[in-house]
């Protein structure tokens, strides 16, 4: 593995500006992630915290801004670049996106099948050392239907991992999972980076998880990052939108009253 | 917003153009995109293996054995069944003018030039392309296109280009199966009703056929095996909501390959015959 210089940022968002037709989702977003970090995107539900996953991924075009991976930046990069990049980063699903047709082990070593040159033997005992990386050794004959979510949530880490990325993108690992499984996986997130040394970005909207795995945090909410800072200073922060996010107290947003009138009626 | 469109009375005229318009563009739009889909599947057969992004022998044979191998018993139960149905209409319509024998000229052309290919085509839309639709769009709803895609993959190299590379290979020879399954069910009939032999018939069916004829299929074959791929991949890349989406999408694909594979026939076979 390059040994990448602390300076300089696995993942930087510059200004970033995401649209949904005429909705703005992302407003100004500017985010460092240094290599080697966790670094947990918190934030409720439609803080945008999906969408700039999906803009941090390239499936999907910003309106303004750029977005620099590993020095690349994807919003400007030929396809073939953007080619050369995924094959360097691994992604995590939140529903594990695996392809129902294949077994769990032909789903987990296809990104090998399709970027190597390796023959099938091989191919085939890289992609059983990912399945006991993540505790599902034996289990690579059967389909995803067959599966618990907590091991579709497994088989698709495999995935992302088994072309020693250097880029580790995880939607939602605990949503869905029973308390057990969800600290299972946040063990094995932890495991991950100690052993591969990866960047890992989680999005995540759970507390505990995201307390417990991330080296800093960022709260994101209705498009714009409250802060980017450590676990500690989050928790201690006074701001009320993160206070409110932490003590799962509900939004009291003013109304206004024209305005109400006027989503009302339409006009 | 303008004046005009604050006049109430105005308001339904003004929505049913802006909705025409829409329609419109939204139409050209789908154009646009299934021929630029069309484009780029030929580009990756064709440089895939340049790109070190290879179209996978492997995935074009078990697209080729859903739609064309696992075709077979329907595609011959249905032209056997044609060509009998042509043959008693036939038979009856012209014993009006004491010319039964001639009911093989009939029988050996329609379907060869037309039945067959358009059968065949029939039969694989409701198959086939349905199916398309509904995995491309339950892909789709489950994230697995986006999973292809940041793992690297093109879904157009991966999904579209076998399938068109194996439809197009399928059809055609399903058609040629289609042709003489129909020419069977016509001869099997009509050996009862003009007392001749089996060898008898066939060699009179070809003597009537020319290579243009069965040619005139195939090449028709080829365009509806085009327009199942691309009408039903793309309906299941524009799948929206969920479970029903899903299957608003997969009627929309079927019916809209149907149309499109009668209207295509009607201008390939003006175009082959008179052009």
């Amino acid at each position: 593995m390059p040994a990448a210089s602390n300076s300089e940022c696995a993942i930087e968002v510059r200004n970033l500006d995401a649209h949904y037709g005429e909705r703005q989702i992302l407003k100004n977003i500017s985010l460092d992630i240094r290599p080697g970090e966790i670094m947990v995107i918190m934030g409720g539900s439609g803080s945008g915290k999906s969408t700039l996953l999906r803009h941090l991924l390239g499936l999907n075009t910003p309106t303004r801004g750029s977005i620099t991976l590993l020095g690349k930046d994807i919003t400007k990069s030929s396809e073939q670049e953007i080619f050369e990049l995924r094959k360097k980063m691994g992604v995590a699903f939140q529903g594990g996106a695996l392809f129902g047709s294949m077994t769990v082990e032909e789903n987990v070593v296809l990104p090998l099948y399709e970027h190597t040159e390796l023959d099938e033997n091989t191919m085939r005992i890289m992609g059983r050392m990912k399945l006991e990386v993540v505790n599902l050794a034996g289990f690579e004959h059967l389909r995803p239907s067959d599966l618990s979510g907590g091991m579709i949530k497994r088989t698709a880490l495999a995935r992302a991992i088994v072309m020693d990325p250097r880029l580790l993108f995880f939607d939602e690992p605990s949503a869905g999972l029973d308390p057990v499984a969800a600290v299972e996986l946040d063990e094995l997130i932890l495991r991950l980076r100690q052993v591969m040394n990866i960047t890992i970005v989680v999005v995540t909207h759970e507390l505990e998880s995201a307390f417990k795995i991330a080296d800093r945090i960022t709260v994101l909410d209705q498009g714009v990052i409250l802060m980017t800072d450590t676990v500690e200073a989050v928790r201690n922060s006074d701001n009320p939108r993160i206070q409110s996010l932490l003590n799962r107290l509900p939004r009291d947003d003013a109304i206004d009253a024209d305005e109400y009138m006027e989503r009302l009626t339409g006009i | 917003m303008s004046n005009a469109a604050q006049n109430p009375a105005l308001r339904p005229a003004i929505r049913f153009v802006e909705n025409v318009g829409r329609k419109t563009v939204s139409a050209i739009e789908e154009f646009g995109y299934v021929f630029s889909m069309l484009g780029e599947s030929f580009y990756w057969l064709i440089f895939g293996h340049r790109q070190q992004q290879p179209v996978r022998l492997r995935s074009v044979f078990a697209e080729a054995m859903s739609i064309g191998v696992h075709a077979i018993p329907i595609i011959t139960i249905i032209t056997l069944a044609i060509g009998i149905m042509m043959a008693i209409q036939g038979i009856q319509t012209l014993k009006t003018f004491g010319a039964e024998s001639k009911v093989i000229v009939g029988i050996a052309i329609a379907i060869t030039r037309e039945f067959a290919p358009l059968i065949v085509s029939i039969m694989v839309a409701g198959r086939s392309g349905s199916a398309i639709t509904a995995r491309i769009g339950t892909m789709l709803e489950s994230q697995e296109i986006d999973a292809l895609r940041v793992i690297g993959i093109n879904p157009v190299r991966y999904i579209t280009a076998p399938l068109l590379l194996a439809m197009m290979l399928c059809i055609p020879a399903l058609t040629i199966l289609g042709d003489f399954m129909g020419l069977l069910g016509g001869g099997l009939y009509s050996i009862i009703e003009l007392k001749i032999t089996l060898p008898i018939y066939f060699e009179r069916c070809a003597a009537v056929l020319s290579w243009n004829d069965i040619s005139q299929g195939l090449i028709k074959s080829l365009v509806f095996a085009a327009i199942i791929v691309l009408v039903s991949v793309s309906n299941g890349f524009q799948v929206r909501g969920g479970a029903e989406g899903v299957g608003r999408a997969t009627t929309r694909s079927v019916v809209m390959s149907l149309t499109f594979i009668v209207i295509a026939d009607m201008v390939f076979t003006y175009f082959l015959n008179f052009a």
